[in-house]
Order: C-alpha cells, then sequence, then structure tokens
C-alpha cells in the first residue's frame, strides 16, 4: 500500500526499527532509536527487550513522548530501573544483541567521531561518547544513524570516539575490541552494509534518491552491493502507513523526526 | 539519637570549598541536582572539577558562570538540543580542561573509588582515542587468561551532590527510579550533599530498607529542598520540562546572552520558591502509579 509521504528522519526511524529482530536485546540511546525500539517493539519484534544507560529497562513503549531516555513516561512500568553498572556489565558480558550509534563523522571502516572536529582552522568542541564508546566497543552488532551531509564522510575521522571495523580485516580481533563491530549504516538518502573487510558499501539507497547522486559524497572510491555481493544496489523499502502511524503516535509533535 | 545533618541549601553549600571536584548528574538525566547547582553559582564557588557520566546542562551552566577549571565526563551537553554552548566555547578557547571518558570508564572510575580498591579493568575503551589520548587508562594482560584489558584508575571526589525523593534527618535515603552511578558516586565521594525533596522521620525510610541505597556515614549534610530537580524529571514526582532545555539552548549561544540567562534564572532568583513561582507549565505527575505493596516484619 502506498504510503503517505514521510519525512527523512520517519524513513531512518522505520529502517532502524527493521535492525531489531524479534527477541534482540537492544541498547538505546538518544533520539531517533528511543522512536525506533518502540516501533519494533509494536510490530514484528513483540518480544524485544530495550535496555537504557541510566539504567531503565523496558519490554513495550513508553505511555508519553520521549525527549530523552530518563523522562518518566519510560520509567513508569518500566520492567527495570536499575544502575548504569548493571546495564554496562550485561554489554560487556556480550547480552547486548543491537546498539545504536550516531556521529559528526564516520569512515569507511565505521570508525566514529562525536568529540571534536575541524572547520578551517577551527576546532570544535561535541559533546563527546556518552555511551558510545561502550556500545561500539562492546554491542554484538551496532546500527549507526547519521544525516547524509558529504562533510560527516571522511577520510579518517579526526577523533575515534567509537571504533568500528578500526582499519579493516581483523582490526578489532588484534586490538581486543570484543563486540561485532557495525553492521548496518542508515543516512537520509541511502543504506550501508559492511563488507567481509569491515569495509562499508551501499545496500539500498531511499526512495527517490539514485546511486549516483551519492557515490561523489565519499572521499573514497565507495563500493556498493554489486561489488561485495553482486546483487544490483537495491532501493530502501519507504516505512508501511502502519509504521508511519506509529512513528508519529510517538512523536506526536515530530520533536525527533519532522 | 545521632545528631541531624539537616541545613538549608545554602548552608550547606559554603561546606563547598573553592577547587573542590564535585561528582553530580550521576543518574543521568533523571534527579540532576539543579538547585544545588544554581547556589553554587549564586556563591561564587570556583576554580571547581566537575565529574560526571553524562551532563545535561547543569555543568554548561557552571561553566557559563566560569567556576569550573576542569571536566571530567563522557558528555557535556544538552539532550534536547545537542550542544552545550558554553561548554563548546571554553573548551576552544583553551579556558576548560576536559578528561574525556565513556560513561562506563567514569562509572567503573567511581565504582573503584566506591570499592576501595585502585582501579578496575574493563574490556570497553580498546581501540579508542578516548583510551589511546589517555595517560591514565593503562592496558594490561589478564594474569588468569591472558586477555588484554583496560585499566580504569578510581576517581575520589571532594564531594557528591545528589537529589533524591526523601531522606531522613540522618542521611539516610529513598531514592527511586534509574540511578545511573548515583549510589557508586556517593560511596566514593569524601562528602555527600544529598537534596530530598522531603526530609521524612527515619521509620519512614526503615519501612523500606531495601530502597535505601544510601545511608548516613556516606553523607556529610541534608538538604530539603522540593522541585529542586527542576527542570530534570524525578521518579513520581516531577516530569522534565523539556521547553527549558530548549529555550536555554537558543538563549545561550554567545557569551553576553549566557549572562544574561544566568542573571535571569540563577542570580536574580534568591531561592527555590522564588525559582518555582518563574515556572508556569504544569509538569505533575498526571497519572501516578502506586507500587504494589511490599512487606516486611517478623
Amino acid at each position: 500500500m502506498e504510503s503517505e509521504a514521510y519525512t527523512d528522519r520517519e524513513l531512518m526511524v522505520a529502517a532502524a526499527a527493521r535492525e531489531i529482530d524479534d527477541g534482540d536485546v537492544a541498547f538505546v540511546g538518544m533520539r531517533l532509536p528511543l522512536i525506533a525500539f518502540q516501533v519494533a517493539v509494536s510490530t514484528h519484534a513483540t518480544n524485544a527487550l530495550s535496555v537504557f544507560e541510566s539504567g531503565v529497562v523496558r519490554d513495550d513503549p513508553a505511555d508519553g513522548f520521549l525527549h530523552t531516555m530518563c523522562d518518566l513516561p519510560n520509567l513508569d512500568h518500566a520492567v527495570s530501573t536499575t544502575s548504569m553498572i548493571d546495564i554496562m556489565s550485561r554489554l560487556q558480558r556480550g547480552d547486548i544483541d543491537v546498539g545504536f550509534l550516531g556521529g559528526a563523522e564516520i569512515d569507511r571502516y565505521g570508525n566514529l567521531n562525536t568529540t571534536r572536529v575541524s572547520s578551517g582552522s577551527r576546532q570544535i568542541r561535541l559533546p563527546g561518547s556518552g555511551g558510545a564508546c561502550d556500545i561500539a566497543c562492546l554491542s554484538q552488532r551496532t546500527v549507526i544513524l547519521m544525516p547524509h551531509e558529504p562533510r560527516r564522510f571522511v577520510q579518517n575521522v579526526t577523533y575515534n570516539t567509537s571504533p568500528g571495523h578500526g582499519e579493516g580485516g581483523d582490526w578489532r580481533e588484534r586490538n581486543s575490541v570484543a563486540g561485532g563491530g557495525p553492521e548496518t549504516l542508515v543516512t537520509t538518502k541511502a543504506t550501508f552494509s559492511f563488507d567481509d573487510d569491515g569495509e562499508m558499501y551501499v545496500e539500498s539507497v531511499h526512495p527517490g534518491v539514485d546511486l549516483d547522486d551519492i557515490v561523489d559524497d565519499f572521499p573514497w572510491d565507495l563500493r556498493t552491493a554489486k561489488d561485495v555481493t553482486g546483487d544490483a544496489v537495491g532501493r530502501t523499502d519507504p516505512p508501511s502507513q502502519t509504521v508511519l502511524d506509529l512513528i508519529r503516535k510517538f512523536d506526536p509533535d515530530g520533536f525527533w523526526t519532522r | 539519637m545521632p545528631d541531624t545533618k539537616v541545613r538549608d541549601l545554602s548552608a550547606a553549600i559554603e561546606m563547598i570549598e573553592p577547587g573542590s571536584s564535585i561528582a553530580m548528574g550521576l543518574a543521568l538525566e533523571h534527579a540532576i541536582p539543579f538547585a544545588a547547582g544554581h547556589e553554587l553559582i549564586r556563591q561564587g564557588t570556583d576554580d571547581l572539577t566537575l565529574i560526571g557520566p553524562i551532563s545535561d546542562l547543569l555543568f554548561d551552566q557552571l561553566v557559563a558562570a566560569d567556576l569550573v577549571d576542569r571536566v571530567r565526563a563522557a558528555w557535556v551537553g544538552n539532550v534536547s538540543a545537542g550542544t552545550g554552548y558554553n561548554f563548546r566555547r571554553a573548551v576552544e578557547d583553551g579556558d576548560l580542561e576536559v578528561e574525556n571518558h565513556s560513561n562506563f570508564s567514569i562509572a567503573l572510575s567511581l565504582k573503584a573509588a566506591a570499592m576501595g580498591v585502585p582501579y578496575l579493568p574493563t574490556r570497553s575503551l580498546l581501540g579508542s582515542d578516548i583510551f589511546d589520548e589517555s595517560d591514565r587508562f593503562r592496558e594490561a594482560e589478564d594474569p588468569y587468561s591472558g586477555d588484554r584489558l583496560a585499566l580504569v584508575p578510581a576517581i575520589r571526589p571532594d564531594w557528591a551532590i545528589v537529589h533524591v525523593q526523601r531522606a531522613s534527618p540522618y542521611g539516610d535515603a529513598h531514592f527511586w527510579g534509574n540511578s545511573g552511578v548515583t549510589f557508586e558516586g556517593v560511596k566514593a565521594a569524601k562528602n555527600t550533599l544529598v537534596v530530598a525533596e522531603e526530609i521524612v522521620d527515619s521509620d519512614v525510610i526503615k519501612s523500606d530498607p531495601s530502597r535505601t541505597a544510601i545511608t548516613r556515614e556516606s553523607v556529610t549534610t541534608v538538604a530539603e529542598v522540593p522541585y529542586g530537580a527542576h527542570p530534570s524529571p524525578l521518579a513520581g514526582r516531577y516530569n522534565r520540562d523539556n521547553e527549558y532545555y530548549v529555550d536555554y539552548a537558543e538563549r545561550t549561544n554567545d557569551l553576553a546572552d549566557a549572562a544574561d540567562w544566568l542573571e535571569e534564572w540563577v542570580y536574580s532568583v534568591p531561592d527555590r520558591t522564588t525559582y518555582m513561582e518563574k515556572i508556569e507549565r504544569n509538569l505533575s505527575v498526571s497519572e501516578p502509579t502506586v507500587a504494589a505493596e511490599v512487606e516486611y516484619g517478623k
């Protein structure tokens, strides 16, 4: 069924929700993943569990809009409200299936920077890691959400806040980085996977976007699904009407998604 | 009977010397001790080191007031709007030293101090620039398995400031909702200021000892400040005042505007009662959830 128009961020939330499998324990951070978990657990992943570094554990959507993971609707009727050490220990034991990340910069191996960037001669200070470094190091897999802006795609991140596949190959293993690393990147224009060497490639472009429109956004020769799997670059599924309705229920004023 | 530790907030904050290191905002976006932070600003307690996992706005306000030399944290900003402009400006101008952490490394730093050990090992951090740039984090081989681990040394703050729902005059406190690193922070710190919505008789605390994770020997002083965590939320008491965060971001992008904001919201506001008269939004808990009854007894 053709759904009504949607925003780039609504499409990202829908794509992020699909990355949560039924039965997963998902480490949910700030912003769009707050909505994505609620969509996933309301649709295909009814047995998923969400954990938040503040200590919240939930198995259902919050009854009320969430600005942050600590808003009272997220605490009300949670499964547990516990401590950060409890949550981070789950991560360290390998119990977190999927973690969500964002970043100001990303390189071809999915290393992420949220600490500082350069703009001309100016060094711009960003907020920092929060839990991102821990999620990047220790989740079984990570899903990265970023606006599609060429300045964010760099040869080398200015600061490696949250390690991805490092320099590629067996870098994580050699450096004792325990988790599985990035599996998916969703931007506002395309969805990317990572190949066996840990390098990102275009899996699908979002509706209305041509592959030719985005390849020049990257300062390296961007690989595509055709290079890696032999399959043509796909078209990202648009959000269904059901999913759009849910996104607008969980974010009624479009604070995060409009 | 033990001595009461109750002071008014102003007298409690006077106990904190300039140059102190203070852990606060330990429950992340929840239960942030804003009233105590604003009293630090009014008293001009400076040369501070601030310690915490993430700081949703409070550190940015203390930096705006030019009271902070150093921040040891994983994230400093405004969760609703992203950037904390005063933090950013101070770092870029070279006025503020930052020790970069992840949330887990701050948690382990405080946990180590709380446990009375010099460091704790972790599998996090390895491979990151947070680890590589630091001269505090060390790499070590586990003598049992041979695994490579990162060692996180203890941080022992001079003070922890925490906001709770209720406390006895002796400092035993009930706190519920997510706790982040609140309890580790209290046990790690040399002194703790407990700011409570309500000071209650000790019998109330003792009626539910499983909810008492802060006890008197860790607590230096107690202050009663209703709505003392506003604009952050407090479980069972009031919701987050999101518009305040958005408004702050819009109004503190440059130094002069930040000074105007501090004047309006901190310097010209003598106490919390006057402060709350400025808040017109209804943040009350409209649908309270009452927990199932818990029984003890003999």
